[in-house]
């Protein structure tokens, strides 16, 4: 009886080993950066971890599927490395020696990824599944873009500014209207003294002392006209 | 007599202190060319040793010249093509040609201020639009053209140009960007609305806000990672570059361009000025101070740059750490930067099957590689900057200030070029009488917004190279060489001498004389024939174009429309003089003919 007991446990036990083996049919690898994630909180990846990991598989398998039917024991773990990576198959309890198929464990996986990342402490880029791609969390857009309202605000306080100036431009015109009749007057009287009238008084051209540049004496305004 | 004297000259406007011109001269000097331009020259050729170049052409050509364009402004007290008709009247051709290149000018350096906006604007978010590449239709990954380059070059090249992959392919008018556009004439008109009135108030903000920002991120830039490496690497002199002649006419041409000499501009600005006023002593400063921000924006650029290629190193060894751990299942922490050399032979020792598959990806690393990649232009200000700023703490904070100081020094230059146009259009007496000031003001502001939405267009960014490479350089070149000439030998070096003695009070002593009559004129006409040769010699010229396939910008040839338009700038603004003389000369023949005939 007792032979026959141990007979069957080791069968099982090698079936058992033989279905978590990396690359094996339905077996996902994953990989931890405990350090990278929290520096010098990092906790050491021992056996309770790993228990942990079991009992968060059992807990996605469960309320995945809602039957109450996967336990800890289900979880099957191997080729645990340094790095820390390992592999994972979820055997199925109802039949014997099959594992539950890849598909159903990555919708499990996707649907509480979320309570699988919060337990270990870690995020989806520190806690790798490695077949499995997460869905990016698109940005939040608010509904005007911010941009457009900041050039809002900036264009009606330029126009603001442009209104001001021409408004008060128009009021110092009419100011000066009345006062440049004045100096309109005196301006013509000046044209007579100054015979070049872009403001280069004679008196400069007499400094050449009589000598008479080309350019002017050719010029045709010493011939009054007639 | 005096009371006469008095009422012409208070007839024009004049600056409120002379402090308002020196301000107005580095506000219109000092811009984008001193930020995006000169740290590339410097990385180019030879990094400290190009120092050496520069202040040689800057005491042999730059102060010069701007010395000569400034005190013919303050002497002439017109604007250019008014001066130029005094000096002979055969040359009023060069004023309209400085009026025609100022006009180019000004149609398509506003799109600068149009991005700059965009950008400002866009840095009030978090986090910021050119950190992270936006998502695929299925979520499942990001973008294509985004994965195949970087997110801030992704967030230049499509979201704010949204570049087409050629010239001929123009596209639609972008409506963001047209709005951008829109609102920096408006700034621009706004502020030269009632001439120097507002445009002196305006530019004691556009020339000190830059330098304030320059400050805060010099002690931001210094204080980053691996800043040390950008500056060590800019430092070191490679005094070998000092006998390529490249470097001498990369020296000569950033000096002239970066003054802004022959745009017109600087004779408006000085023909503001009270007749007395020292210009001698104001040239020296305006060039000094232009060159220092030069220098002073290199140290800060390249602080930025070995952060940005420190961090990408950094980055690249992690990626390589993070793959060599994840195929052969290391513990964390055992591949550091230190011993990864080491690791790597040990791992191709005892696995060498697994580390040959692997070994495609594993690229070298270099932080030499990273500081190499030499960028100048919009690829500088907008996409190396900007990368730079996604990785410091608070980026919004450092964003907005880095794109308001880009604005300042944009509006900056561009109250230069407009007053250059606007001045010789309110000197002159028919068009003055008719319109006010505002009102020509506006119609230039809309002229250009309009002409300036092709900037706007898919391939705007195309046309906007064409313009900043051939619009204004051979043309000034050459009005610069007639100025110098028609001052020292149509007008007559001693005369331009006694009237500045009779104008300052101060006789310029044998240096300036020296530099106006034989150097500065060497050096200008040993440039032209450089750039004429060089553009003979490469036969067809070409550019840059995006691929979004590839990610990367590829060179194509100009088709030959482009060519053309290249050939009209050039043409338009350098026939303006030959035509100008011979215009004048026409005109003195009919009158004398008609006055010889009636008498």
């Amino acid at each position: 009886m007792l032979r026959v007991l141990l007979l069957t446990l080791s069968v099982v036990a090698i079936a058992h080993a033989g279905l978590c083996k990396p690359d094996a049919q339905n077996a996902f690898k994953v990989r931890l950066s405990i350090k990278t994630a929290l520096g010098d909180n990092a906790y050491a990846w021992d056996a309770n971890e790993e228990y942990l990991f079991k009992a968060m598989m059992a807990f996605a398998m469960r309320r995945y599927s809602s039957k109450s039917t996967t336990q800890i024991s289900n979880v099957l773990l191997c080729n645990v490395t340094d790095r820390v990576s390992f592999w994972f198959v979820v055997t199925d309890s109802s039949k014997n020696v099959t594992t539950i198929p890849g598909s159903e464990v990555e919708a499990a996986i996707r649907m509480n990824r979320n309570r699988i990342n919060s337990a270990f402490l870690l995020s989806d880029k520190t806690l790798q599944f490695v077949k499995i791609t997460s869905t990016l969390s698109p940005p939040v857009e608010p509904s005007t873009p911010v941009w457009l309202i900041v050039f809002g605000v900036v264009l009606c306080l330029i126009l603001a500014g442009i209104v001001f100036l021409v408004v008060a431009g128009i009021r110092q015109h009419k100011k000066k209207n009345k006062k440049s009749t004045e100096r309109e007057n005196l301006e013509e009287k000046c044209e007579v003294t100054i015979t070049v009238e872009n403001g280069i008084p004679c008196e400069a051209l007499d400094l050449k002392a009589g000598h008479i540049n080309g350019v002017f004496a050719a010029d045709d305004e010493r011939f009054t006209s007639l | 007599t005096a009371a006469c004297k008095q009422a012409m000259e208070k007839s024009r406007p004049l600056w409120d202190n002379p402090l308002q011109f020196v301000f107005a001269c580095i506000s219109y000097a000092v811009g984008l060319g001193n930020v995006w331009r000169f740290p590339y020259l410097c990385q180019m050729y030879g990094g400290g040793g190009f120092l050496i170049p520069y202040f040689i052409m800057l005491i042999a050509e730059g102060m010069p010249l701007l010395y000569l364009e400034l005190a013919v402004g303050q002497r002439m007290r017109k604007g250019s093509i008014g001066a130029w008709k005094i000096i002979s009247p055969y040359l009023c051709g060069v004023g309209v040609a400085s009026v025609v290149v100022s006009f180019f000018l000004s149609m398509y350096y506003n799109v600068i201020n149009a991005w700059a906006f965009w950008y400002l604007f866009h840095s009030f978010q978090d986090p910021l639009p050119w950190a992270t590449c936006p998502l695929n239709s299925n979520r499942t990954g990001y973008e294509e053209e985004c994965e195949t380059t970087s997110s801030t070059q992704y967030f230049w090249y499509r979201q704010t140009l949204n570049i087409s992959p050629s010239l001929e392919a123009s596209g639609g008018v972008q409506w963001e960007q047209a709005l951008c556009l829109t609102l920096a004439w408006l700034v621009v008109y706004l502020c030269i609305l009632r001439g120097t009135e507002s445009t002196g108030k305006v530019v004691y903000v556009t020339a000190s806000l830059p330098y304030c920002v320059l400050i805060v991120y010099l002690i931001r830039g210094l204080t980053l990672h691996g800043a040390v490496n950008g500056l060590i690497y800019m430092f070191t002199p490679k005094l070998e570059q000092l006998s390529n002649p490249k470097a001498w006419i990369s020296a000569a041409t950033q000096i002239f361009f970066s003054l802004g000499l022959g745009f017109g501009s600087l004779i408006a600005f000085a023909s503001y000025n009270e007749p007395s006023n020292n210009c001698e002593r104001h040239a020296i400063i305006v060039s000094l101070i232009n060159s220092a921000t030069s220098i002073f924006a290199s140290i800060v650029t390249f602080s930025i740059y070995g952060f940005k290629a420190t961090f990408n190193y950094e980055s690249c060894l992690n990626r390589v750490i993070l793959l060599l751990m994840n195929t052969f299942d290391l513990e964390e922490g055992s591949l550091t930067a230190d011993n990864l050399s080491e690791m790597k032979d040990y791992l191709m020792a005892t696995h060498p099957q697994e580390y040959a598959h692997l070994s495609p990806q594993l690229k070298n690393c270099s932080l030499e590689a990273e500081l190499d990649t030499a960028v100048q232009g919009t690829g500088l200000a907008f996409i190396v900057y900007s990368e730079a700023i996604k990785n410091m703490e608070v980026p919004q904070l450092y964003s907005v200030l880095y794109f308001i100081m880009l604005l300042m020094l944009g509006i900056g230059s561009m109250l230069g070029n407009t007053a250059a146009i606007l001045t010789p259009l309110t000197d002159s007496r028919t068009i003055a009488t008719r319109f006010s000031k505002e009102v020509i003001s506006g119609a230039v502001c809309f002229i250009n917004c309009v002409i300036g939405l092709i900037f706007t267009m898919e391939a705007g960014s195309y046309w906007f190279d064409i313009f900043n490479d051939y619009a204004a350089t051979l043309s000034l070149l050459l009005i610069v060489l007639v100025e110098t000439i028609a001052v020292c030998y149509i007008y007559g070096i001693r005369r331009f001498e006694k009237d500045l003695y009779t104008m300052t009070g101060r006789k310029p002593n044998w240096y300036w004389k020296l530099m106006w009559a034989f150097a500065s004129p060497l050096l200008i006409i040993s440039l032209f024939i450089f750039y004429l040769s060089d553009y003979i010699l490469t036969g067809t010229l070409q550019y840059q174009a995006w691929d979004a396939t590839q990610g990367q910008l590829v060179t194509k040839d100009y088709p030959g429309y482009a060519l053309a338009m290249i050939g009209l700038l050039v043409a338009s603004s350098t026939t303006c003089i030959p035509l100008g003389a011979l215009v004048t000369f026409i005109r003195k023949r009919l009158k004398r003919e008609s006055v010889s005939t009636t008498a």
